[in-house]
């Protein structure tokens, strides 16, 4: 099971300015009131909270305020090639950047050492527009933060966050009776030991007793149907013409409805209480949809307790 | 405070690495009926109800209300949840009880780690402008903290292999451990951290129950009252914090009262090593104080049920008649940013 996420966020006057001065090869922080330098420069001083906005350049040169070697990169992470994770106090910064320290070993690398960042080749403002630190051991004396107003040229006013995280689903007991149930066609309910209720599909616990349901019920395949919509809106991706129906279906047996799209009737012919039957198509895991059966409706007073 | 508050029932599952046979409502469901027989009670009794989980460890938005199916919410219950560390969702309930709106409380937290890379899952929460497209894991975040300290000289490699010791070693005396008894520390997994330096992966639930005033008395023989309980949280960018201490524990410690008198016992939820040296620290703990009993978070560390775990474990220790004034601290977010640290007494022997 893959999640997957590509935020779109947008960026504040300050963030807008940092994240455009990494495209632009330039470092930018942000002064306090007290005449602390910030970097990475944020919009709302950590300790006054009041609002900052005077930007000052700094140059790439830093210090290495603590560091710890990564054997193993991961992915997703700045370098597939052993690196240090490094916090870089910048020269004329009171803060320090998190990143990674391009180093042949970790014998190459100590806490006060001097680095300077290496830039990505391609950069679109973002904080991966610094592709690393690298050792940098020149003498001469840094230079200090100069005031820089913040404007650029076509500003980055936005960043896409990606993220993308691989999950291995266990449905847990019941919900493994129930798939299993469905790979040969068959619906599996489980039954509450206190109030006799039959759940589909079954989650494990009675939601109304908080006891976990164990007894398996098969139910179906025909049902009612208890309620419906008609959607007249095509999902996205959807191969199904609208207009089509989605509907409850009791399934008989089942104490609750569950959901499911009726096929093989006109849709405005789809009633309260049209007896239904599940339709599979070749390989499908769960019905495709389900049709009439041709049976008299339901009677109400045999499925009003299930809508 | 007009009110007391107690903690008169705690459970906790056995904490394994993979639990692929059980969904979490499940998981959670034998730790709630259990903190109910523990007490008599029923779910219709109870007055609030709150939870701690984490989406992103579900990989599924709104996990918790799956869970919940393992309460019993009908009739409607009153109910919360925080999308983090069930020590939160105590204090909630705690606060909760402190107004008189309820006298009983069920606060449970679950995680399960194991359906996902819990090392790349919690990057998700650090900051997404500046630090999350670096995909810093725990680990390394951790592992930088490690290295202050010990370039600050409050700590070296054998000290940490010394409580990594320490703590499985106790946890060997505590059923529920996943790690229990010696372990060997193991190779560098970011430097200077090493196997045995962090907490094992794994899955697990707790659940307490709170009472108030004499309806605690009647439902544990020696409850374990909460005197005090605070939280705080430090800048949220790591460049910004001095990763060697922790005002914010400091600070919701004496909020909490924890320093009027001294405690015996002190939970504190360090997931690495190296952080029960900066929480040490912060707190002042002596020798004299004995941390950790359980194993605490190397022995087990179910992410979001933890820190709650922490709180439970000193408790039951006052229940048992073993403490009678425990601090338990729970933490959350990168490098012990957010800290909460609850004072916990039992009623004088006689």
């Amino acid at each position: 099971m893959v999640v997957e996420f590509p935020f779109t966020r947008s960026l504040g006057p300050v963030q807008s300015a940092f994240l455009t001065g990494l495209r632009e090869r330039t470092l930018l922080g942000v002064r306090t009131e007290a005449g602390r330098v910030l970097v990475p420069p944020v919009e709302y001083d950590p300790e006054t909270a009041a609002e900052l906005s005077e930007l000052v350049e700094l140059p790439t040169t830093g210090t290495v305020t603590t560091w710890a070697w990564n054997p193993e990169p991961r992915p997703g992470q700045p370098l597939a090639t052993p690196f240090a994770w490094v916090l870089v106090r910048p020269d004329g910064a009171d803060t320090a950047l998190l990143h990674a320290l391009d180093a042949p070993g970790p014998d190459a690398v100590r806490t006060g050492m001097r680095v300077r960042i290496r830039w990505a080749a391609e950069r679109g403002g973002a904080i991966t527009d610094i592709a690393c630190f690298e050792p940098y051991e020149a003498t001469d004396a840094p230079e200090a933060a100069a005031p820089h107003d913040g404007g650029f040229a076509d500003p980055v006013t936005g960043i896409v966050a990606h993220a993308r995280l691989d999950y291995t689903y266990s449905p847990g007991r019941a919900q493994t009776r129930y798939l299993q149930g469905l790979s040969e066609r068959r619906t599996v309910g489980e039954r509450c030991p206190s109030c006799a209720k039959v759940y589909v599909p079954p989650r494990g616990a009675c939601p109304t007793c908080g006891v976990a349901t164990t007894d398996r019920v098969e139910v179906g395949p025909r049902g009612t149907v208890t309620t419906y919509c008609i959607v007249n809106i095509k999902a996205k991706n959807l191969d199904i013409e609208v207009p089509y129906v989605y509907a409850h279906i009791a399934l008989d047996g089942a104490g609750l409805a569950l959901h499911g799209r009726i096929g093989g009737i006109p849709y405005d012919q789809v009633r309260m209480g049209l007896r239904v039957e599940p339709v599979w198509s070749e390989g499908g895991r769960y019905p495709d949809h389900y049709r009439p059966t041709g049976e008299p409706d339901a009677d109400y007073d045999t499925y009003k307790e299930l809508l | 405070m007009s009110r007391e508050v107690a903690i008169v029932a705690f459970a906790q599952t056995d904490h394994t690495r993979r639990t692929d046979e059980l969904s979490e409502v499940e998981m959670v469901m034998p730790v709630l009926h259990e903190v109910l027989r523990q007490t008599g009670l029923k779910t219709s009794d109870i007055g609030f109800t709150c939870s701690g989980s984490s989406d992103y460890l579900a990989g599924r938005a709104f996990s918790f209300t799956m869970a919940l199916d393992g309460v019993g919410a009908w009739p409607p219950i009153s109910e919360s949840h925080v999308e983090m560390d069930g020590a939160w969702a105590l204090y909630e309930a705690w606060v909760k009880l402190l107004t008189g709106e309820a006298d009983t409380a069920l606060v449970y937290s679950y995680g399960k780690s194991s359906p996902g890379s819990v090392r790349d899952v919690l990057t998700r929460q650090l900051d997404p402008y500046y630090v999350a497209p670096l995909w810093p894991d725990s680990v390394a975040l951790a592992a930088l903290q490690a290295r202050a300290l010990i370039d600050a000289g409050d700590t070296d490699e054998p000290a940490l292999a010394r409580i990594a010791a320490r703590s499985r070693q106790d946890a060997a005396a505590n059923p529920h451990a996943q790690l229990p008894g010696a372990r060997p520390q193991g190779e560098h997994v970011v430097a200077p951290l090493r196997t045995g330096d962090c907490p094992p992966i794994g899955d697990g639930a707790a659940a307490v129950i709170l009472a108030a005033g004499d309806r605690a008395r009647e439902l544990c023989a020696r409850p374990a009252w909460i005197t005090g309980m605070d939280h705080r949280i430090e800048a949220h960018s790591l460049g910004v914090r001095d990763l060697t201490d922790s005002p914010s524990t400091r600070l919701a410690a004496e909020r909490a009262g924890a320093f009027e008198r001294p405690v015996d016992t002190a939970e504190l939820h360090a997931p690495f090593t190296s952080q029960e040296v900066v929480l040490r620290k912060a707190l002042g703990l002596g020798d004299d104080v004995r941390v950790n009993p359980s194993g605490g978070a190397l022995a087990a560390n179910p992410v979001m049920a933890a820190g709650l775990i922490r709180i439970g474990e000193a408790a039951a220790r006052i229940h048992r008649g073993t403490s009678d004034r425990a601090l338990a601290h729970a933490t959350s977010g990168p490098c012990l940013q957010q800290n909460l640290v609850a004072v916990l007494e039992g009623d004088s022997h006689e």
